[in-house]
């Protein structure tokens, strides 16, 4: 088979950081019309290099060639000139403003010195139908879903003649339906003959809609793939250098549990979740399974007392307990690591020390600050037992990659003692190591006496680690499976489409 | 070695404005002792800038939670009309002063209260009690000045103790216990927390209203104890005019410290040093002789320039640029071909 000339040829690419050797002597080529993904761990140098190619960072040596010429951005804005468009993980576009606005900010139409509205929505609307999209495009984007605003994102992208695209992590906050949507997006521009760097956690996602992968380790190149002929087992070995333990089931046999810790009856808000009812037990660990946007994420902040319950009751240990704000229901030694670490989770401007001391010292009250040798005991044994990199405890937390932060959110309401640990989406957007650390975690956690709920939108994982899986459908609870070898991710998908009726 | 390196700006700003001064004035940085006073250039102005250090430091904690209070000069001169009214009335000066700094702190948890409990934007939160406490403290002192002449009060602001002037040494005092509070306590780190990611500090389980009640409150207190010494040190008490601007000042004297106005972290120490600035500025323009019409304008351009020596990304525009590698230089014209 004939291949193609690069449209983008990067080669021993090399940069350093003060400290780090984030990248060394790596290559990537892009042809015309193929989805090509970039595969590593986190702080592998995905980042990086995708940063270098768009120009933030200037890289210390090595070479890009685009389209056969060569060519080093001093900014992002000369790589889009270039032809070079990126989604980022995080939609970064001004929610409050409407979505033609969005599409075509810094580039709207214009006649006369003044904005020409009338254009600037066709054009939109234009560009959206490239996606298939039909949105009121005077709409404000605020309105739309996450996955919506992503592809208003990549409309953007697109607006420029665009020859690479890149695509960050575009999936990690979107539902299975969504995700289809995309690739049949993705696959329409690659056949206009558009490359497109993709980068996912989400190994079925790769092996779906990639044509070839290149793979990084610690900054190096491991070595360029057509994805059709490496095994998934062998992909995750490369990444992680070694062969990954099977990590079937983690618990045995379903152990039978008699002491109930949460329990909530009929306890529900009006316009998140309908009254459920639910039992958590000492020791068992809790999953639940859903669409994005079913109601798992309501459920949580519900039992934590981030949000008020509109009507029902909770029992804690068998008396009646109410959880009208964090405080009172950490009281109760219910803990709460939300899937938004970045917006409801961490402070970017404090260290990793404290951080994760911030729980603890809230608890406490401003009066009483924990004594620094035991700040530092605390904060070394979790930064050691999280494997928490850079393991430097004064590090600022914003400085650190995101498998590394939802450490750092664990350890902070690890050294509490929970009895319930309220974990949402913990191992989203995190590399496969930090995964299994985590899964590993919370067995070792239930084994421990301490109950988890666990959501979580990969349905393997919540089969993996679970005793009991709650079903949720469109803000209802609507089925509780008990786990076991009969319950597996084709019985809940079911569950999940039938609503339970089944 | 962090904090060091945040604070050498300032410093730098400080010694290039002290240096002028000592190239303007002879004996600019002589101290001597004259009848048991320090005496000199530099003690004047830290005693000066006593009150404006105060404000700051209260200043610098309001903003650390993402907040700002623009009611401070109306806090000062509340204080020191109610203390004056009291004095003129013959009660004790220590009474006086208990109930005007009682009542600046309760000014303050107003302040905080409609900022935390009502969740109105800070800014207009207290630009309530910004125009409102001109008001009051013309209502205080029924619209005049009110003079008193009491040795007792005179020592807040003009008097000195062990040679040193008192203000300066209360300033150190609150420095002192809001260093204390903040950084042995745990204070500073929960401000930081709510100031940082409010939401988050929130379900980490943070009292944030309480906190926030507390930095205003105690904002209103180092104003009102600036407003003790500023009419102290006049002996009188002038609601008009007592601590006018003074919010602005202390707000500049922050964010020169290096604190950002969009919360977070903060310095203490920067906040000191920036109102030192400020008042050093103040006392360059008496020094080197700017004519009287064009001090405003004067004052105006070099904070202009201070603030964006302070700003990192304005220096790496003008510094970076020419310290960028020599091989990344010829590549960059390449790119207008692909364009």
């Amino acid at each position: 088979m004939a291949v193609p000339a690069p449209i983008l040829r990067m080669s021993g690419i090399g940069k350093q950081f003060p400290g780090v050797h984030a990248l060394d002597g790596v290559d990537l080529r892009l042809l015309p019309g193929e989805v090509h993904a970039l595969m590593g761990e986190n702080g592998a140098g995905k980042s990086t290099l995708i940063k270098v190619l768009t120009g933030v960072h200037q890289a210390d040596e090595g070479a890009i060639e685009l389209a056969g010429q060569a060519v080093a951005f001093g900014s992002p804005l000369e790589a889009r000139q270039a032809g070079i468009s990126t989604v980022y993980q995080e939609v970064n576009l001004c929610t409050n403003l409407s979505v033609a606005e969005n599409i075509l900010i810094g580039r709207e139409p214009r006649r006369w010195g003044r904005i020409d509205w009338k254009r600037m929505r066709a054009r939109a609307r234009e560009l959206l139908a490239r996606l298939e999209l039909d949105l009121d495009v005077s709409a404000p984007l605020s309105s739309y879903s996450l996955a919506i605003q992503q592809m208003v994102a990549i409309a953007r992208a697109l607006d420029v003649e665009a020859r690479v695209l890149i695509l960050d992590e575009p999936t990690s906050s979107l539902d299975a339906d969504e995700v289809g949507q995309l690739f049949r997006v993705m696959r329409r521009l690659k056949e206009e003959g558009i490359a497109i760097l993709f980068v996912s956690h989400f190994l079925d996602q790769i092996y779906e809609i990639s044509d070839r992968m290149t793979i990084l380790r610690n900054g190096r190149l491991v070595g360029e793939y057509p994805t059709r002929e490496l095994s998934q087992v062998d992909l995750v070995a490369k990444m992680i250098g070694q062969e990954l333990a099977a990590l079937d089931r983690l618990h045995g046999e379903a152990a039978a549990f008699d002491r109930p810790l949460v329990e909530a009856r009929e306890l529900g808000r009006p316009g998140a979740i309908e009254p459920f009812t639910l039992t958590i037990h000492e020791g068992e660990v809790v999953g639940l399974a859903g669409l994005l946007g079913s109601g798992r994420t309501e459920i949580a902040r519900l039992l934590f007392g981030a949000d008020h319950a509109g009507g029902g009751q909770v029992a804690i240990g068998g008396a009646p307990a109410s959880l009208r704000t964090p405080r009172a229901a950490m009281s109760h030694k219910i803990a709460f690591c939300s899937e938004n670490r970045k917006a409801d989770g961490l402070i970017p401007d404090l260290t990793v020390r404290e951080n994760i001391i911030l729980a603890l010292q809230a608890t406490r009250g401003w009066t009483r600050p924990v004594p620094r040798e035991q700040q530092d005991e605390l904060v070394g044994k979790y930064v050691k037992a999280l494997r928490i990199s850079p393991p430097n405890p004064e590090h600022l937390v914003r400085d650190l990659s995101g498998g590394n932060q939802q450490k750092v959110l664990l350890a902070r309401w690890l050294i509490l003692e929970p009895r319930l640990l309220i974990l949402d989406e913990p191992t989203r957007g995190i590399d496969v190591g930090a995964k299994t650390e985590i899964q590993r975690l919370v067995a070792e956690l239930s084994d421990g006496g301490v109950a988890v709920l666990f959501i979580s939108a990969e349905l393997e994982e919540v089969l993996r680690l679970s005793h009991k899986v709650g079903v949720l459908r469109d803000r209802r609870l609507v089925a509780e499976l008990p786990n076991g070898p009969e319950l597996t991710t084709d019985v809940l998908m079911e569950t999940i489409a039938s609503g339970g009726r089944a | 070695m962090a904090a060091m390196r945040r604070l050498i700006w300032p410093l730098l700003i400080l010694a290039a404005l002290l240096l002028v001064n000592v190239a303007f004035i002879p004996g600019f940085l002589s101290i001597e002792v004259r009848e048991g006073h320090l005496y000199g250039s530099l003690i004047d102005i830290l005693r000066f800038g006593a009150p404006l250090i105060l404000v700051s430091l209260g200043m610098t904690l309001v903003i650390a939670t993402g907040g700002i209070d623009l009611s401070v000069g109306s806090v000062v001169a509340i204080s020191g009309a109610l203390a004056c009214l009291q004095i003129s009335q013959d009660q004790g000066v220590f009474i006086a002063i208990v109930l005007a700094l009682g009542l600046s702190v309760l000014l303050g948890a107003w302040n905080g209260f409609l900022v935390a409990g009502i969740g109105i934007q800070p800014i207009i939160a207290t630009l309530i009690l910004m125009v409102a406490g001109r008001g009051l403290a013309q209502l205080i002192t029924d619209g005049q000045i009110i003079t008193v002449n009491d040795p007792a009060y005179k020592l807040i602001g003009g008097g000195y103790w062990l040679t040193v002037p008192f203000g300066v040494l209360i300033v150190l005092a609150v420095l002192a216990i809001t260093a204390f509070l903040t950084r042995r306590l745990a204070l500073g780190l929960l401000i930081e927390s709510v100031g940082g990611n409010a939401e988050a500090s929130r379900l980490a389980g943070i009292r944030s209203r309480g906190i926030i009640v507390m930095v205003y409150a105690f904002a209103a207190l180092c104003a009102g104890v600036a407003g003790l010494m500023i009419s102290s040190n006049v002996s009188s008490a002038d609601g008009n005019n007592a601590g006018l601007w003074i919010e602005l000042d202390a707000i500049l004297a922050v964010v020169i410290g290096g604190t950002s106005l969009a919360g977070g972290r903060f310095s203490l120490g920067g906040t000191v040093l920036g109102a030192l600035i400020i008042q050093t500025l103040t006392t360059t323009i008496y020094s080197i002789g700017v004519p009287p019409e064009t001090t405003l304008l004067f004052k105006a351009l070099v904070v202009a320039v201070v603030c964006l020596v302070q700003s990192p990304a304005f220096r790496d525009k003008v510094f970076h640029r020419r310290r960028r590698p020599p091989s990344a230089r010829p590549a960059e014209e390449k790119v207008r071909v692909t364009a």
